[in-house]
């Protein structure tokens, strides 16, 4: 994803002299290549995050589009007064990009664990949040988000993640991206899980006998309430999933939508990190396993006894 | 001692980086000796109490050199050296960066610009329930690109914290280039100065000088001291000395045998 993106992103800066891009001293072999093409809207500001985001906002009051470029919760909980009251509130299209969401950096300890910022993003007035799972949802939205006048979050994995859809999916912004069709059950996920879901939709498919949709929700913000009351509609249960916290993130963002909305009968998981302190390292796939369950294990529950509305808790 | 002790810091720093495939050998390498002098002959800790209340507190605030700290607590005794073979491995409790639940460590740390308030904050309670203990934190340069260490600066000099220690590896590269085309520091002693703190410049490999600054802190009483320890990121295995690449990179085979080699053929 983080290949796609900077590849993408330099092309549009060619054409597109509003652009820009900002970094926290993070990309070493990664951004060079947009400050090789367009060296006067390229800035290295240092790590300083703060400084980072309040400049961006400076950059875009003067007609510009600024992308900032850090990782893990470096770019969002580090300046997120900056991103409240000098982008949001002001309105300014500035793009702020975390690299290495979720566990990727699971070996490097909590503080690199980027688990909260879906729910953080999200509550900020007028912020679109946007978790693409592949690089094909990477591109197509870096591009639909340069439509957007106000502030935009990405939060993109690292790099080497595999394809999710076809080269020639139509993704767009706001709109839940269909990955598999099913009647019996669904997967609402986010960001690079999404292929973990897909994964065990397959798997339950061949082993189970149940046909799982599966939708990537890839705009977190605004949320494509559309899909979710057609999936509680069509299908008998819904599981969210996502590498966050199991706190305001996508499954809250589902659960308000149902429970506001929702006239049919679902029954409803949360599939993401529980609300506890932890020390747990480990590789991306093992924390997942440890930290969030057993996603088959967890829709077989949900298919045999419809629960409503409850946590998924951790090594249940 | 010291220096015995710095060249196994640097063995163990090489192993760790090369088994786990990890970043950060040029970070860590370059205050091996600055550890070595501290925990061989200054800080007052106990590897087989490691939580006494009236321990000195050392803040890694550079959390990313991790392997450099976890070597020298495990040369200490704080835990079985076993354990470094297991750095950043599936359900171990050496992190890649800093972790508390590691005996001997008080602050998990890995997003920069966290240790010298966090340091003011036990300084001033210190200082307050009349405790002799001291504390002292431990910055790269490019850290002190966060505005939160000019605060924390501020703040320590105008309280006129004497129990407070400030050392900066000062090895003039950071993760994006060097100090000086990316955020030049300098005049880094003067900047200190003007805040109010006692300002001691030093070469952050000479275990002498190191000695003979610990050896006499505070430097000022009612004055917080840095220590400006001027390093070479990579210390000690010239192909990584002074080199960007090696904030990344992981050695391969040959260069991890290479390497200590090199070390091993120091005095
Ligand atoms: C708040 C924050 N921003 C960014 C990073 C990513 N990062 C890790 S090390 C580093 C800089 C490395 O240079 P320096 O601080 O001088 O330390 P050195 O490795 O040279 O000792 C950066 C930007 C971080 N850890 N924390």
């Amino acid at each position: 994803m983080r290949t796609m993106f900077i590849k993408e992103l330099t092309k549009l800066a060619i054409e597109d002299p509003r652009i820009w891009l900002l970094t926290a001293d993070l990309g070493y072999s990664v951004l060079e290549q947009f400050e090789e093409a367009v060296p006067d809207r390229y800035m290295n500001v240092g790590v300083a995050e703060q400084n980072l985001a309040g400049m961006a906002a400076g950059i875009a009051h003067c007609g510009n589009i600024p992308f900032i470029y850090s990782i893990a919760n470096f770019p969002t909980m580090r300046c997120l007064e900056q991103i409240r009251n000098d982008m949001c509130y002001h309105g300014y299209p500035v793009r702020i990009v975390s690299v290495g969401g979720g566990f990727s950096y699971g070996s490097q300890g909590y503080t690199h664990h980027g688990v909260e910022d879906f729910a953080v993003m999200r509550s900020l007035l007028g912020m679109t949040v946007i978790a693409p799972c592949d690089p094909v949802e990477t591109k197509a939205l870096i591009e639909q988000s340069m439509h957007v006048d106000t502030p935009v979050y990405f939060r993109l994995g690292k790099a080497g993640e595999p394809l999710v859809h076809p080269e020639d999916a139509q993704i767009q912004l706001g709109r839940a991206a269909v990955v598999r069709n099913g009647t019996d059950l669904t997967f609402i996920a986010i960001g690079a899980i999404v292929k973990h879901a897909q994964d065990v939709a397959e798997y339950m498919a061949v082993h189970d006998g149940i046909n799982i949709r599966v939708l990537s929700m890839h705009t977190l913000k605004p949320l494509d309430k559309e899909a979710v009351l057609k999936a509680a509609k069509e299908t008998q249960g819904i599981v969210t999933i996502e590498e966050h916290s199991i706190t305001g993130g996508l499954g809250s963002a589902v659960a308000e939508v149902l429970a506001e909305d929702c006239e049919d009968k679902v029954s409803f998981q949360r599939y993401g990190l529980a609300d506890q302190k932890y020390s747990l390292i480990g590789d991306q796939k093992f924390l997942r396993e440890c930290l969030l369950g057993d996603l088959r294990q967890k829709s077989l529950k949900i298919m045999k006894n419809p629960i409503v509305f409850t946590e998924v808790k951790i090594n249940e | 001692m010291t220096t015995e002790l710095a060249k196994n810091i640097r063995k163990n720093i090489l192993n760790m980086v090369y088994r786990a495939k990890a970043s950060h050998a040029g970070s860590s390498l370059s205050i091996a000796d600055i550890l070595a002098v501290l925990y061989e002959n200054i800080l007052n800790v106990d590897a087989k109490n490691p939580d006494f209340k009236e321990r000195d507190r050392f803040i890694l605030s550079k959390g990313h050199a991790a392997t450099a700290l976890y070597a020298v607590l495990a040369e200490k005794e704080f835990f079985p050296k076993e354990w470094l073979d297991k750095y950043c491995e599936n359900d171990q409790l050496l992190s890649g960066h800093i972790s508390h639940y590691v005996p001997g460590v008080d602050f998990s740390t890995g997003s920069l610009g966290h240790g010298l308030p966090i340091a003011c904050g036990v300084a001033l309670a210190k200082r307050t329930a009349r405790s002799p203990a001291r504390v002292f934190a431990l910055l790269s340069d490019g850290e002190c690109d966060e505005g939160s260490n000019w605060e924390a600066m501020l703040f320590a000099g105008h309280h006129g914290l004497d129990n407070l220690v400030l050392i900066i590896d000062y090895n003039k590269i950071q993760s994006f280039g060097r100090v000086e085309d990316v955020l030049d520091l300098e005049p880094f002693a003067d900047k200190l100065r003007a805040f109010k703190w006692n300002v001691q410049e030093l070469d952050g490999h000479n275990h002498e000088a190191l000695q003979n600054c610990f050896a006499n802190l505070p430097a000022k009483s009612g004055m917080p001291t840095a220590i400006i320890a001027h390093t070479v990121k990579g210390q000690g295995v010239s192909f990584m000395e002074n080199k960007l690449l090696w904030h990344y990179k992981s050695p391969t085979e040959e260069q991890f045998q290479e390497a200590l080699e090199e070390l091993e053929a120091q005095p």
